[in-house]
Parts: structure tokens; sequence; C-alpha cells
């Protein structure tokens, strides 16, 4: 298969990924038959793999790994996990595939769960953070040409790695219609909280906090 | 799918230059949209100590899918067009705090003092406000309780959602025939309805009426959005006829233009009517000191090109007006 990335982003990316302080793992589940964007998703990860000596990559499938699968909650495919150095889950996930403008989604879960920090937040934040002890998921519908939804992943990932018990995942809004048919999605992104509480846009992570504490 | 990586992430160990609220700046902006990045430029070009506060940067050209009209630059992303601006901002490394809001400004001792939703506070000699604007509402029935249940107001982000849909578009300026043109490329139908005549450029209505996924229905006021748990039609007053009917579709792009970000700024200077920030030839608004350009103020013509000659206008007057301020003293 032609690669998906060109020289220059190839180029770019080698030079962010220096950043990376230990190694990650992306856990990537596809199926056999007809599954759509697998491929794809597949020939994605393997290309980031060999930018980096730092970034792993397992490949599972969804019908016979199901260990793996009830580990991470994974219910579509193709679904990836992002894991620390000691293969420990973050909460971090990806549903469909970060290209177009999740590109931008997809780079910093991997750089922050090596332990290159980009952004500070700030104290009072991280204790409202520490503070939440119910089990939170959280879904951010988008799409591939919205340039503000990568934003609203950033945070939801940022939060389920602070809190073990948060988990922030990223889903397609195109190839999975029927859940965001289901959840009504038709503007994006659209944040949507133990799949009951709702937020469109991309929101300040004071406004996911205010929601995750209504709960 | 689109597979083209509209890659925009800076390194983390670039160490970029942050905004720092124990000094006096000379002139801070407020807002990161094309009026902002210029007035920086020139301010920074000038040697006054700048920076930029910005809930988004980018603005409106985040929503913009392609710009063909700023000169010198042929067919370019909105994106790609805030790529360039950024690139050249860095490089003079003009201090730039994003995802902040800013919640108050008020005049202290011949101070700005401009507080952001973190209640951290900046002070500067002189200030420029550049918040542009926000998409339009129609003001219907139905609007409210539709939206994002079908009502949109971001063509290049939720298009896919509506793919082999029916889709609506109300309004008849660039921005709407542009979304009309965007969403055809994946909707099974598109509806283009305007209440007057279209103002929009030649070019880009000729592309429209030719292309056979569009129809297009003008003098046609939108009098209610409605639907049962997501949207499902609108209901029009065809104002030739004189006769209302309904035009099913699974959703509309609200595309009728601007209102102007100056909410927060109404008690501390003048608006005029449309509440655009009024301000003099050289860009000052009612508080000596403080500036405003770009789409918030009551320029005519809102274009990118234009807010960037704006923001360029305001520093210069910025830096007279400091000169000016310490000689006087
Ligand atoms: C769909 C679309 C297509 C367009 N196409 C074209 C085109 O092809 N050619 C063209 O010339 N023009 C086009 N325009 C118009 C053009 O985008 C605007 O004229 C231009 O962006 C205005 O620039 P600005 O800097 O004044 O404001 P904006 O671009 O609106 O930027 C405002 C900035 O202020 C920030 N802000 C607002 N409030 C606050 C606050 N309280 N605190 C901190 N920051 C704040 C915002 O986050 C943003 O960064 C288009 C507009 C749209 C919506």
């Amino acid at each position: 298969m032609q690669k998906m990335m060109n020289e220059e982003v190839q180029n770019q990316l080698k030079q962010i990924f220096n950043d990376m302080k230990n190694d990650v793992t992306m856990v990537l589940f596809t199926q056999e038959g007809e599954c759509y964007s697998c491929e794809e998703t597949k020939g994605l990860l393997e290309e980031v793999t060999e930018l980096s000596d730092k970034i792993h990559l397992e490949l599972k499938d969804i019908n016979t790994d199901l260990d793996d699968v009830k580990k991470y909650n994974i219910e579509m495919v193709p679904s990836f996990v992002i894991l620390d150095s000691n293969k420990e889950y973050h909460g971090v996930k990806f549903n469909g595939i970060p290209a177009g403008h999740e590109i931008n989604s997809f780079i910093p879960a991997l750089l922050e769960i090596s332990g290159a920090v980009n952004e500070e937040i700030p104290a009072d934040f991280l204790e409202r953070i520490a503070k939440i002890d119910k089990p939170v998921n959280i879904k951010v519908f988008v799409t591939l040409s919205c340039p503000h939804c990568p934003g609203a992943v950033q945070k939801a990932h940022k939060l389920a790695m602070l809190n073990k018990n948060i988990e922030g995942e990223m889903i397609e809004a195109q190839t999975f219609m029927e859940l965001s048919n289901k959840f009504n999605v038709s503007g994006v992104p659209k944040i949507v909280i133990n799949d009951t509480l709702e937020l469109v846009g991309n929101q300040p992570i004071d406004q996911f906090l205010a929601q995750i504490e209504s709960l | 799918m689109s597979l083209n990586f509209n890659f925009n992430f800076t390194q983390p160990s670039q160490n970029k230059a942050k905004l720092n609220p124990e000094i006096i700046h000379d002139f801070l902006v407020i807002g990161g949209g094309p009026a902002g990045f210029n007035a920086t430029l020139y301010a920074k070009r000038k040697g006054l100590v700048t920076g930029m506060i910005a809930k988004r940067i980018g603005g409106q050209l985040l929503n913009t899918s392609s710009v063909d009209n700023y000169l010198g630059i042929k067919d370019i992303s909105g994106e790609g067009l805030m790529e360039q601006f950024l690139d050249h901002i860095h490089q003079l490394e003009v201090p730039i705090l994003e995802e902040v809001e800013v919640t108050r400004v008020e005049k202290v001792n011949d101070l700005f003092e401009i507080t952001v939703n973190n209640q951290t506070v900046f002070k500067s000699k002189t200030a420029m406000i550049a918040t542009g604007s926000n998409p339009r509402k129609l003001g219907v029935e139905g609007e409210q309780e539709y939206s994002n249940r079908g009502v949109a107001y971001c063509a290049i982000c939720d298009a896919p959602l509506f793919a082999n849909k029916e889709v609506i578009i109300a309004g008849g300026g660039n921005s709407a025939v542009e979304a009309a043109i965007d969403v055809a490329k994946v909707a099974s139908k598109v509806t283009v309805v305007h209440r007057s005549e279209f103002r929009a450029d030649q070019i880009l209505l000729d592309q429209m009426m030719s292309n056979p996924n569009i129809t297009v229905f003008k003098q046609t006021q939108i009098l209610r959005i409605v639907g049962d748990v997501k949207m499902t039609g609108i209901e029009v007053l065809d104002k030739s006829s004189n006769e209302t009917r309904m035009i099913n579709a699974d959703g509309i792009f609200i595309e009728i233009g601007n209102i102007p970000s100056s909410d927060l700024f109404s008690d501390l200077v003048q608006l005029n009517e449309q509440r655009e920030i009024v301000v003099d030839s050289k860009n000052m608004t009612s508080v000596p000191g403080l500036f405003a350009a770009g789409d918030v103020t009551q320029v005519a013509y809102k274009q990118i090109i234009i807010s960037v000659a704006d923001g360029a206008k305001a520093a210069l007057a910025a830096n007279e007006y400091i000169n000016h301020h310490n000689t006087s003293k």
C-alpha cells in the first residue's frame, strides 16, 4: 500500500517524536472480514510506529482476543488504546481513524502518555480532577474535517490521563454512523458524558468538570 | 474518507514566548484572528512590548474551507492561511495566551487591566479589541430546539454528518454559497433558501448554479424549523406568490452572516446600532488608548484582508499614541 503520510508530515513527526520520554504501545482492534477503515487505520498506525523506536503496535481481533476486549472496553472496530511504558491503560482511546484534523488529537496523546508534557493545567483544576471518584466515560464525536474537534478530544484524553476513573474516547462520527445517530450527533465536536450529559463545541476544561461534578 | 493530514501541532520543546502578568505591556491584543495577528506583527516591529490573548487561535479562518481573495496567495484553505500568519508571528516571538477568554477590560489610572477567565490580570498602556464576530441566528421557531439536531452553523465541520442526506442552506452571501458547494459534495441534495437576492461573488454563484445537486429558491423566507426528535424540514414563505409551503430536509446550515462579538465591551466603548464598535480613522474607540479592528468594528465589508489591514492601522496608531503620551508627560 502507498504511504498515507507524505514525506513532509513524516519528517515533522520524527522531529516531534524526539521529545518522547518513555515507550508507548498502541493496541489496535480490528476484525476479519468487513470493517470500514480498519485497513487504513492499521496502515496509519504502522507508519507512525516506523517513525520512532519508542512507539510499539500490537494487533488484536475484537472477536477472538476477548480478554483484551474486556480489559479496554472495546465496543467497535477499528478502535485503539494507547498504553504507557508499563503497558498500563490510562483511558485514552480512539474509535475510527485519527486522520485529517484528528492527527492533532493522536500525536499529542502519544507524546503525553510517553511523559512529554506540553501544557500545564492550573492547580485548582488539578485538585478538582483528583476529586472525581466515580467512573466517568467521555465520548467525543468528531469528523475528520473539523478544525476545533481535536481541542475537545485532547481535553477528554487529558482528563483520562489525570484520573484513573475517567476514560476519554474519540469517536469518528462517519465511521460509526449508527452510534452517532443514537446520540443525535449533527454538530461536532459533540461531547457525551456517561451516555447522558451532553456538551456541544470545544468547551473549556471548566465546562467538562462542571458536567462531571454534576453526575 | 479524508486521509489528508491537517497537521498543526507544535513541538512541545519549542519554547513559545509566554504572556507575562507581572509586566506592563505597551499594546495587548484581545482576539486571535486576522486582525489580531497583524496588529501584533506591526506592534512587535515597532518595538512595542506586545502580546495576544485568544479564545480560539485563527478565529473565523478555521471555519473557512477555502480563501481565494487574499492578494498574493492563491486558493488556500482558511487553516492553511492561518498557519502562514501564525508562522510569521511565532518568528517574531510574540507571546500568545490561547484557549483563554477575556472576561473584563477596565481602564484604571491610565492603564488597561485585562482580566481572563482564570482571574489573571494583564496590564497594558494601550489595548486592541479584535474579537471578531459569531454566526447570526435565524431567530425562528425551532432553531434553538433543533440546534445540533439538524440545525448547524459550521459547514466544513458538520458536512460529513449529512452524507447522503438532504440539506438546506439558509443565506445568500459568500459563506452560504460556499457552504452549498461544499455540502453538495457529500449530501444527496442541497437546497439553498434565501429571502432576497444573492450577494455572493459571481464566480461562486456560477459554480453553485451549474451544480446539478443544488436547487436554489430566492425571495423565500424561512418561517420555522419543524421536526420530531430531529428536524425534518422547514416552513417557508414564497414572497413572490405569498404562499407558504414545506421543504423537507435532514439538516439546515445557517449561513446568514455574523454579529459582532462586542457584548463584553458595551459598557466601555461606544457601539453603533448594529452593535459594532465605533472607531475613528485610526481605529481608536471612544476610550483613548483603546483600539479596535476587524469584524467587531463598524468597518465596511468584513473580509480577511480588510481585518488584517485594520490591525496594522490600530497597531501603528497605538505606537503613535504611546509616543505622544510619553513626550507630553
Ligand atoms: C464560513 C466563512 C467563510 C469566509 N470566507 C472568507 C473569504 O473567503 N475571504 C475573506 O476575506 N473573508 C472570509 N470570511 C470572513 C473573514 O473570516 C473575517 O472577516 C475575518 O476572519 C475577521 O477577522 P477578525 O480578526 O476581525 O475576527 P475573527 O476571525 O472572528 O477572530 C476573532 C478572535 O477573537 C477571539 N475572541 C473572541 N472573543 C474573545 C474573548 N472574550 N476573549 C479572548 N478572545 C476572544 C476569537 O477566539 C478569535 O480568535 C469568511 C467567514 C466565514 C465565517
